[in-house]
């Protein structure tokens, strides 16, 4: 069934990419940003590319994970009609970089200055061989809190600084009637706390050596359990209905003040915005609690595919408008992130955005800007799937102690490798 | 087709009367293979062509792209492992456990509640035009609908138990959908809930069709109803139960959508089936060899059921 809806879906793309075959002065983009706001910031990269003449082809397939996105994507690469460029997350790119099929952006990377404005741990999977394949398009942050500011008001609540006051900040809220923590229970949100969790337990180093180097002896080691424990103490706060919520409804719990904070990545923001609330009035963000100082990211990059010679003219303006410093700004401001080179002012930035263009650039320096494991910029999908399985099941019991989640956690990474 | 034939034969002269006959009749009974062949040809590629490709990339070591180096049988050395892990359990091992309580509590119940309904609805009883399209048209939402629609149903934030606390019984508790152990239980009820009007649909069909004077005979003989249905009605719906059984067992199988809209994978992963495992690892896992691996256990599994099932069933048919 799935194999026929594959084949389908390659032969009626195929169709209609050879209709414009002709056509060399237009971009086709696979994207999944389908949604109200996303779809507003993608409208920047249009309109920026309609003023150079560049038609622009969309390929839009619905599905927020982009698994049904990249689906697609795999039958029209294995059918050899290319896109222009596809929105591509982490360790696909480098896949796809591996099968030959990626084209060669490096004169453009040159020109434009791409290897001194990029953090070089994006470049980590945005070049491949020393060749520039894909162009990052944002960087988003995984370790903040979103905090609903009347509530926080109302408990007398300050900015938790340590793990240990972050929990006494939840206690007061327990003790005021709130939620204290809005969890969504799937498996990819629960894991995105415990990276933040993990990094808070940990520190940076370990953090970088347990969950990017997957290092045997720190995933085994104490300091590894005391993250499950401290995730354990996290998880007593939530509300007994969590379990398969949505993210954005967990931010709509913290919006409408039915609980105090979300641990969540900064594409959180976009729902506050949606609401009409202002950072500092309405909500605040807040690195999580003993992690400031670093970030850790994962980032949508426009993988940039070997097209035919009379279409590379397209897709290098595609790639040079990504990287603009003004679409950089524009998309970003909309979108929520912060933008993917260090070098674009922070001018139309709301609070939020200005801390974390300001962290990022501090964190690519001191080189504490790690990949988010949970968000597939750790590892590669075997792995970062089978570390989710494994915080997910601790969280709703499956795996009962931390000594047994971190012996679950080193065989099933060894087993994904 | 018989119009074709008749064109052909007019365009044969008519002194030649010997070939033209055996032109036509070569034609008639080639017709029908020209007709067949090109959905023939299709089922050939795309079901056994693929099945036969599966099981070949289940013993490479293909990842995010098919690799057809054959590497040996490191995909079921794994899910043999898997399928023994039961404390954490394996993701495996909840799909396999997960299939066999799903499977046969969902073909067991449709086939007891759509028996029952059917031979409630036999009573000649008034209104049954309007009441056997109430029961049937659950069937003909798609899984994803019928998903949604309970998943609302059962949580406790939105449905059945919020609704009854505000009613005031505030003791009610229903969290099944939330519960790790019993997600897969709701699973059970919501396809219950869609394909038992289809499975009554089929009883009805079958008990219509049972000749009235073997029942007449039987009560003259002195019968009670329930014998009459024990002894004679439901031996007689033997075919009936063959088609529900196979309809049943094959929508149990590829219950994918359904786990997704209703539970997404329920509490770490505890709802999910063996087709949740194939997707996720063939497409989202990049472990495109397991995943292989795992399909053509699905595919041996079902085989081994359904195939000495239809081969004694159809052996003593033809005695």
């Amino acid at each position: 069934m799935l194999r026929k809806l594959l084949i389908g879906t390659a032969l009626a793309t195929s169709f209609a990419f050879s209709a414009h075959a002709a056509d060399v002065k237009e971009v086709q983009m696979l994207h999944w940003w389908t949604s109200g706001g996303e779809a507003a910031a993608l409208n920047v990269l249009k309109q920026d590319l309609a003023k150079e003449g560049y038609a622009w082809k969309d390929v839009p397939v619905a599905g927020g994970g982009g698994d049904a996105a990249m689906t697609a994507l795999k039958a029209m690469v294995a059918a050899g009609n290319y896109p222009t460029a596809s929105q591509m997350l982490g360790y696909t790119v480098l896949d796809y970089a591996a099968a030959g099929v990626m084209g060669d952006l490096t004169e453009t990377a040159k020109k434009e200055g791409w290897d001194k404005s990029v953090p070089a741990a994006l470049q980590k999977f945005s070049v491949y061989n020393g060749k520039w394949v894909a162009a990052p398009v944002n960087v988003h942050s995984v370790n903040w809190l979103w905090i609903n500011k009347a509530v926080m008001d109302k408990i007398g609540g300050t900015e938790p600084k340590t793990f240990d006051d972050f929990v006494a900040l939840l206690d007061k809220a327990k003790a005021a009637g709130v939620i204290p923590l809005a969890l969504g229970g799937q498996n990819w949100q629960e894991a995105t706390m415990f990276d933040s969790v993990v990094l808070s337990t940990g520190g940076p180093e370990f953090y970088k050596k347990a969950m990017n180097d997957l290092d045997e002896e720190s995933l085994k080691s104490d300091t590894m359990k005391k993250s499950f424990d401290n995730l354990a103490k996290l998880v007593k706060y939530v509300d007994p209905n969590f379990s398969g919520r949505d993210w954005n409804l967990a931010t709509a719990m913290v919006i409408k003040g039915d609980a105090l904070v979300q641990v969540m990545g900064d594409w959180a923001k976009g729902e506050f915005h949606a609401a009409n609330k202002t950072p500092g009035t309405d909500f605040l963000c807040y690195r999580f609690p003993g992690t400031d100082g670093s970030v850790i990211y994962n980032s949508d990059m426009f993988g940039m595919f070997n097209v035919p010679e009379d279409r590379k003219a397209a897709q290098i303006a595609l790639a040079t408008a990504t990287l603009s410093k003004s679409f950089q700004s524009a998309f970003n401001v909309v979108k929520g992130s912060v933008p993917a080179r260090t070098d674009v002012p922070d001018t139309d930035f709301d609070a939020c955005g200005k801390k974390g263009i300001a962290d990022l650039k501090k964190a690519n320096e001191g080189g504490t800007l790690f990949g988010s494991l949970a968000q597939g910029y750790g590892a590669p999908p075997a792995v970062a799937n089978a570390y989710k399985d494994v915080v997910s099941k601790f969280v709703h019991g499956q795996i009962k102690t931390s000594d047994e989640a971190v012996t679950e956690l080193v065989k099933a990474i060894d087993d994904a490798k | 087709m018989s119009t074709v034939a008749e064109t052909q034969i007019k365009l044969t002269p008519e002194h030649d009367a010997r070939p033209g006959a055996t032109v036509r009749s070569w034609l008639q009974d080639l017709l029908p293979k020209i007709v067949l062949a090109p959905s023939f040809a299709a089922t050939i590629v795309f079901v056994y062509g693929f099945i036969l490709w599966t099981i070949y990339l289940s013993f490479t070591n293909s990842k995010t792209f098919p690799s057809y180096d054959i590497t040996g049988a490191r995909a079921y050395q794994r899910l043999w492992r898997w399928t023994f892990e039961s404390d954490p359990p394996s993701s495996w091992y909840t799909s396999i456990t997960n299939m066999g309580i799903f499977g046969f509590l969902y073909i067991l119940i449709c086939l007891a509640l759509g028996l029952f309904l059917a031979i409630l609805l036999d009573q000649k009883i008034r209104g049954e035009g309007v009441l056997r399209p109430i029961y049937l048209y659950p069937m003909a939402l798609s899984f994803i609908v019928t998903g949604v629609a309970w998943k609302w149903f059962l949580d406790p934030g939105l449905g059945l138990e919020q609704t009854l606390h505000q009613w005031g019984w505030t003791s009610f508790h229903f969290d099944w959908i939330k519960n790790k152990d019993f997600v897969i239980y709701t699973v059970v009820i919501a396809g219950v809930w869609q394909a038992s009007g289809f499975v009554m649909a089929m009883f009805l069909a079958g008990l219509r069709g049972i000749d009235g004077e073997i029942m007449k005979a039987a009560q003259i003989d002195g019968a009670s109803t329930f014998q009459l249905y024990r002894r004679i009605v439901i031996p007689l719906l033997r075919p009936v139960f063959l088609s529900a059984f196979i309809v049943l067992a094959h929508l149990a199988i590829k219950s994918y959508d359904l786990v997704v809209a209703l539970t997404s994978g329920g509490p770490g992963g505890s709802a999910w089936l063996p087709s949740n495992f194939m997707y996720e690892f063939t497409f989202k896992r990049n472990e495109m060899a397991v995943g292989s691996a795992s399909a053509v256990i699905m595919l041996m599994t079902i085989t081994a059921i359904i195939v000495p099932y239809l081969y004694s069933e159809l052996r003593e048919k033809s005695r």
